[in-house]
């Protein structure tokens, strides 16, 4: 009977082109609204990093004064968002984690050998050597700096797969060197094609903007007194010169710590403690010492409000905007099915009971659907392009994947049927005796 | 095959209860064709309704091949509709948007048959109208008579053991009117019980019984008894 229903139901839609039209098109704006701004807000929520998540821990280090803590936009107790010199340095040295890596990021200006290639501005991520493997990070040719290169201040570099593209046309540029800031740096490696949902280990420098397109040791950026080319918190003047800026409580770096279970992550949490405790002993503030903590990676993201809170209200209007539409869909259905009423009258007639119309209307209204869903789902990718045509951050998430696809026509047809439910009702109670005399 | 005893049909709203038939005793022996006849507003198609499964009575009995129809639910009275009645109405009843085959599948697709099973009763339900050459056409390219053809076909498609026609000829000149007429008579002798409401006396004298409805009441004394009947072609049909 379905098949048969199916096709009473396109005889319908052809019969009735315009109203038809309508309803594919009031649910596929619908649609299309709600997924666009689903699809952003899942995509942001998505787990970055899934296969290592469970592992990665951010340093939460609440070095901040006591007199203006630092706090969420709600005055609620936040540790800050980044950590300071001095506790990434402390933290790192320890080496109570599995494995740990602190960073920031620099900006340096690349100097290609080639004669047909200008100098550009690179982004550079300086950190400590277990950052690739603690972040699962491919490598296409080569791989990181040892411990060692790091300690001896080596010029070395890891270079993006884009960077490799751009500088070496794709080839294992391995060994080879890059002038950055007129300084050589031989490159230990070069990475394969790595596009995290978002960069989740510095949320506050742009989670939605690319990883950076090179990788050096930390050291070597001390060194050089690089100063970060991200976001820097004080609560008071750090003072002149490089020493002071290290020495002050100033947070511009990021710290994190692989710790592989529950256990590792308590004894992590009882070394942070001592080390609260040394830090208020040694005179500074650590008012709120439990704020200062391994904060799980899902969690971390979650407190740093990396899906913004226009994004959930975007998703909320999309789906009040689905509900106007299918309720304007379940209108015209509801019309469309009425003026069939002598039809309804006479397949009662010939023995059609009431759940046998209820099911046919039904499957007309999950027919409108997958159309519907059809049409969302051209006017969603159309959606998301715009998207991130107005919206540079969001290029690398504004995009539709499998899941999202199949949520995208499951969304359509489940909504336009539960938008038919009511037309289907009604259609299937009118009454045959009147229809078929005034027919 | 139709019994109907102390029917009542009353019509409530929250102001006024209309009463359309009133204490309607009526039974219908197998292979009869009954004439139900009135003023309008009598009666005839509330009954013909009921009859038909289409309206549940309001009090009294009501049997169909045996079975008391009162308490039956949707399922059971659409099953019930789909075996045994077959309806004819004034206006045709086809849907425009499908052809002649279709049209008269519509039953059929209900009692579940198969395909096969379809198509042989739907060419041999057409073809007993005279229109078996026709299944690809649609019902507007048919004149009133020849579409009245196809209802009846779609009627008997489902082999009913009764079929119910109101004012099958209304829509129809004198002429079609005539061979509609006779196409029922025929599909009567064949075995099928007929029961049709008519305003036309004259196609009335032609059924074997004519019952007479008046204020949703049956007012000829003699109309429950079958009688014989005088036919205009001459034939005389008995009970």
């Amino acid at each position: 009977m379905i098949l048969y229903y199916i096709r009473i139901a396109m005889l319908g839609l052809r019969k009735q082109p315009v109203l038809s039209a309508l309803m594919v098109l009031a649910i596929g704006v619908g649609v299309a609204t709600a997924m666009t701004a689903l699809t952003v807000m899942v995509r942001l929520g998505a787990d970055p990093i899934p296969q290592r998540s469970d592992r990665l821990f951010a340093m939460a280090v609440d070095n901040w004064d006591a007199e203006r803590p630092w706090g969420d936009r709600n005055g609620g107790p936040l540790a800050p968002d980044q950590i300071s010199y001095k506790d990434a340095v402390a933290l790192l040295a320890a080496g109570k984690a599995e494995r740990q890596a602190v960073m920031y990021r620099v900006s340096l200006t690349a100097q290609p050998e080639r004669e047909d290639l200008r100098p550009f501005q690179a982004s550079v991520r300086a950190t400590s050597p277990d950052f690739f493997p603690m972040f699962d990070v491919p490598f296409a040719f080569g791989g990181g700096w040892s411990a060692a290169d790091d300690t001896a201040r080596a010029r070395t570099v890891v270079l993006s797969k884009a960077m490799n593209e751009r500088l070496f046309g794709g080839e294992n540029s391995v060994g080879q060197r890059i002038r950055l800031s007129d300084e050589y740096y031989t490159i230990s490696g070069v990475l394969a094609e790595w596009r995290p949902r978002m960069k989740f280990y510095d949320v506050t420098n742009g989670a939605l903007n690319e990883p950076e397109m090179a990788y050096m040791p930390l050291s070597v950026a001390f060194e050089k007194e690089l100063l970060s080319d991200g976001n820097n918190n004080c609560y008071e003047s750090p003072g002149e010169g490089w020493a002071s800026y290290l020495a002050s409580e100033c947070v511009w770096m990021q710290g994190w710590v692989e710790l592989p279970d529950a256990d590792a992550a308590a004894t992590y949490n009882a070394f942070l403690a001592n080390y609260v405790a040394e830090q208020k002993a040694a005179g500074r503030a650590f008012s709120r010492p439990q704020l200062t903590r391994a904060v799980p990676l899902r969690e971390w993201l979650d407190l740093r409000g990396v899906v913004p809170d226009d994004m959930r209200l975007f998703t909320i209007l999309g789906f009040a905007f689905l509900l106007v539409c299918l309720l304007n869909a379940g209108t015209l259905l509801l019309a469309k099915f009425l003026r069939r009423s002598g039809e309804i009258g006479l397949r009662r007639a010939v023995g059609a009971s009431k759940r046998a119309l209820f099911a046919q209307y039904l499957t007309e209204s999950a027919v409108v659907g997958l159309l519907g869903a059809l049409a969302g789902l051209l006017l969603t990718l159309g959606g998301l392009a715009g998207l991130r045509m107005l919206t540079p951050d969001f290029a690398g998430i504004a995009r539709l994947d499998v899941q999202m696809l199949l949520s995208c026509v499951a969304i359509a047809v489940a909504t336009s049927m539960l938008a038919g439910i009511y037309p289907a009702w009604r259609a299937s109670n009118v009454a045959p005796a009147v229809q078929l005399k005034t027919n | 095959m139709l019994r109907m005893q102390n029917l009542k049909m009353i019509y409530r709203t929250h102001l006024v209860e209309t009463h359309a038939l009133r204490d309607f005793s009526l039974t219908v022996n197998a292979g009869e064709f009954v004439a139900v006849t009135g003023p309008s507003g009598s009666g005839k198609t509330t009954f013909l309704n009921i009859a038909g499964l289409l309206e549940e009575h309001s009090e009294g009995l009501y049997e169909i091949d045996g079975v008391d129809v009162r308490g039956l639910g949707d399922d059971a009275r659409s099953r019930l509709r789909n075996q045994k009645i077959g309806f004819v109405f004034q206006s045709f009843n086809l849907i425009p948007d499908l052809d002649l085959y279709d049209n008269v599948d519509l039953p059929l697709r209900y009692r579940g048959f198969d395909r096969a099973e379809r198509k042989r009763r739907i060419e041999q339900s057409l073809g007993r109208v005279g229109l078996g050459s026709r299944t690809k056409h649609y019902p507007s390219e048919l004149s009133g008579g020849q579409q009245q053809r196809v209802a009846i076909a779609r009627a008997l498609a489902g082999d009913p053991k009764i079929l119910l026609a109101d004012e099958p000829t209304g829509n129809l000149d004198s002429v079609m009117a005539r061979g509609v007429l006779e196409l029922i008579e025929e599909i009567n002798r064949q075995g099928t019980t007929v029961i049709m409401v008519t305003h036309d006396l004259e196609h009335a004298r032609r059924a074997q019984r004519n019952v007479h409805v008046v204020d949703g009441q049956i007012v000829d004394l003699d109309a429950t008894a079958p009688r014989v009947v005088a036919r205009r072609d001459g034939h005389a049909a008995s009970a």
